[in-house]
């Protein structure tokens, strides 16, 4: 970037056709910078190690460090790498065929995120409509305190409900005190506490996109319902809630692609009797030390997301248009 | 507007906040707990605290969390501020619906597949884990957070006050710098400190690419938690928040007053 600034600043004196030239040419350069340095960053960092943990699910189990026998290394020639194509193995995926573990931990994912999206859009919704309502004046105040716990640590909050949903934790204090129950609720280590965790810590991604797709909203449009006799309830369905379509969209996935392989809220909140695919990944990985099947597991898992993936990069994408 | 502020509104908004806050307050209250267990009140103390400044691994792990947050967050800011000039400003160039890509996939991706892809790039290029491999992490995650956070403000720039400038004789280095950096960069700030945050607050990526020596506060905090809940983890955890609110307090000061400045600004230069 100096080296443009120098070129360009040295031609100040020139003649106007000959320094706008050079601007030109500056900017070009700039601008190929501009794109190529995170580009080779995301590169190297994001694309590739998706190439390498696919290659690693294809190879073996290996009690090495690190632990697993390499698979296509070009070091031996092309022969070399004919030779090993001939040792790449489909067993690790074919192992996980075999476990039902596997299955079921995958289907339970898909089917925990997809009730605790829901859950979080209905819990969402309203907070982020009566926002979208409120005086302009405080609406900025609001904004802040949604997203001020997002500045907290996710790992601390997920902490925090330890202590209230515990059998002598908080909540059952409370519950037995005013006498609303007499034995303890068991919710520490249930798929509730699951849910009531995914909830609590995704609730600004739901809310956040809801409310910037509601305060866009012309809301003379009810008015104008209203005035023509359209009761609230079918006002809501028929105008609100289409409108608010784009933010309702957006916040699932938000919600919806992290939650399937959510690891930190099962472990803590979910014990060792719930099944989650991310919980199934980390323990291949850090307790069994299998990374070849961790590999599998991951690549399995990215499979499965790639279409909520792409739904959401265009959402992102036709957002951004709307915007311009 | 008033009138639509109905009851049914503040209810939800009152509802929806206490739901978000009451468990961060109930985890501050209960750090100043003289009793050892977390959920019964047994007087005032802030004993934890004095014990936590005494228990050296955590105090180690704050110190590479802090190193950590610092470097990732500054370099990441650099990388996500081009990438959404690149976003926004070329709109057509080979590859750029992968780089778009690239950049947005990050945001949702599950944590254990960005880990585990880290890591394994790592020990395939022979890099041994510890202190740079979880910087190079979070610089990759993070990035992708501040590259949004300053996308969304350079979308609605006003690109006439660039084309000014170059016609009035500035190189496009220089309007840059000149111009176009000083209007984005309350975006910048604000996507450096969510940088800062996201890296003080990993376990997930941070566990997969750290080695020995370099474990972060969220690990050292992850493996306490699993060994028993504790007044002294609260404490930590008091002291964490307390760290971000005045981060996030002093930074939107500084934005209401650069703001009110602005104002002053435009009214002298309109009195001329």
């Amino acid at each position: 970037m100096s080296s443009a600034a120098v070129t360009t600043a040295s031609a100040s004196p020139a003649t106007n056709a000959g320094k706008s030239a050079l601007a030109r040419l500056g900017a070009a350069f700039f601008g190929r910078l501009v794109i190529i340095i995170p580009y080779v960053w995301l590169l190297f960092f994001f694309l590739i190690p998706f190439v390498i943990v696919f290659k690693i699910s294809l190879s073996q189990t290996a009690i090495a460090i690190p632990p697993y026998t390499p698979a296509l290394d070009f070091s031996g020639g092309i022969s070399g790498f004919v030779a090993q194509l001939k040792q790449l193995s489909l067993d690790n995926y074919t192992w996980l065929t075999q476990d039902a573990l596997y299955f079921n931990a995958y289907v339970t994912s898909v089917i925990i995120a997809a009730i605790s999206t829901v859950l979080t859009l209905l819990v969402g919704y309203p907070i982020a409509y009566g926002m979208a309502r409120a005086p302009a004046t405080i609406r900025p105040t609001l904004l802040m305190l949604v997203i001020l716990p997002f500045w907290t640590s996710f790992l601390i909050r997920v902490y925090a409900w330890i202590g209230i949903l515990k059998p002598e934790g908080l909540l059952n204090q409370l519950l037995l005190a005013t006498g609303v129950i007499h034995q303890p609720l068991i919710i520490l280590n249930t798929y509730t506490a699951i849910f009531i965790g995914i909830v609590y810590s995704y609730l600004p991604f739901m809310v956040l996109p809801l409310y910037s797709a509601l305060e866009k909203m012309d809301y003379s449009l009810i008015e104008a319902a209203k005035d023509l006799g359209c009761p609230p309830t079918s006002a809501f369905w028929k105008i609100t809630f289409p409108l608010s379509l784009p933010g309702v969209i957006a916040g699932c996935l938000l919600v919806f692609i992290p939650a399937v392989g959510e690891f930190v809220i099962p472990d803590l909140l979910g014990g060792s009797q719930t099944l989650m695919i991310g919980k199934t990944l980390w323990n291949e990985f850090f307790a069994n030390r299998d990374w070849p099947v961790s590999s599998a597991v991951a690549v399995i898992l990215l499979l499965l997301l790639i279409v909520p993936i792409m739904l959401f990069q265009r959402a992102q994408a036709r957002a951004q248009e709307m915007d311009r | 507007m008033n009138a639509t502020w109905s009851r049914f509104n503040i209810t939800s908004i009152v509802l929806g906040f206490a739901f978000l806050y009451l468990p961060i307050v109930l985890l501050i209250v209960f750090s100043f707990n003289e009793s050892k267990l977390v959920t019964v009140w047994g007087g005032f103390s802030t004993k934890w605290y004095v014990s936590l400044f005494h228990n050296q691994g955590l105090m180690d792990a704050t110190w590479v969390t802090a190193r950590v947050g610092l470097i990732s967050a500054t370099v990441a800011t650099v990388l996500g501020t081009l990438a959404a000039l690149t976003l926004t400003r070329y709109t057509r160039f080979k590859g750029r619906v992968l780089f778009s890509g690239m950049v947005f996939a990050p945001l949702v991706m599950p944590e254990v597949i960005t880990g585990l892809s880290l890591l394994l790039l790592f020990v395939a290029v022979g890099l041994d884990r510890g202190f740079l491999t979880v910087t190079l992490a979070h610089i990759t995650l993070t990035m992708c957070f501040v590259a949004v956070v300053v996308q969304s403000r350079l979308i609605t720039f006003d690109r006439s006050l660039e084309e000014a400038a170059m016609d009035l004789g500035a190189t496009p280095v220089k309007t840059f710098f000149q111009i176009t950096l000083p209007v984005i960069m309350p975006a910048i700030v604000s996507g450096w400190m969510l940088a800062f945050t996201l890296s003080l607050d990993d376990l997930v990526i941070a566990s997969f690419t750290s080695g020995p020596g370099a474990t972060t506060l969220p690990m050292k905090i992850y493996s306490q938690v699993r060994l028993g809940v504790t007044p002294e983890i609260n404490a930590a955890c008091t002291i964490l928040i307390a760290v971000v609110a005045i981060g996030v307090v002093i930074a939107s000061l500084a934005n209401k007053r650069r703001e009110v400045q602005r104002q002053l600004d435009e009214q002298a230069a309109q009195r001329g």
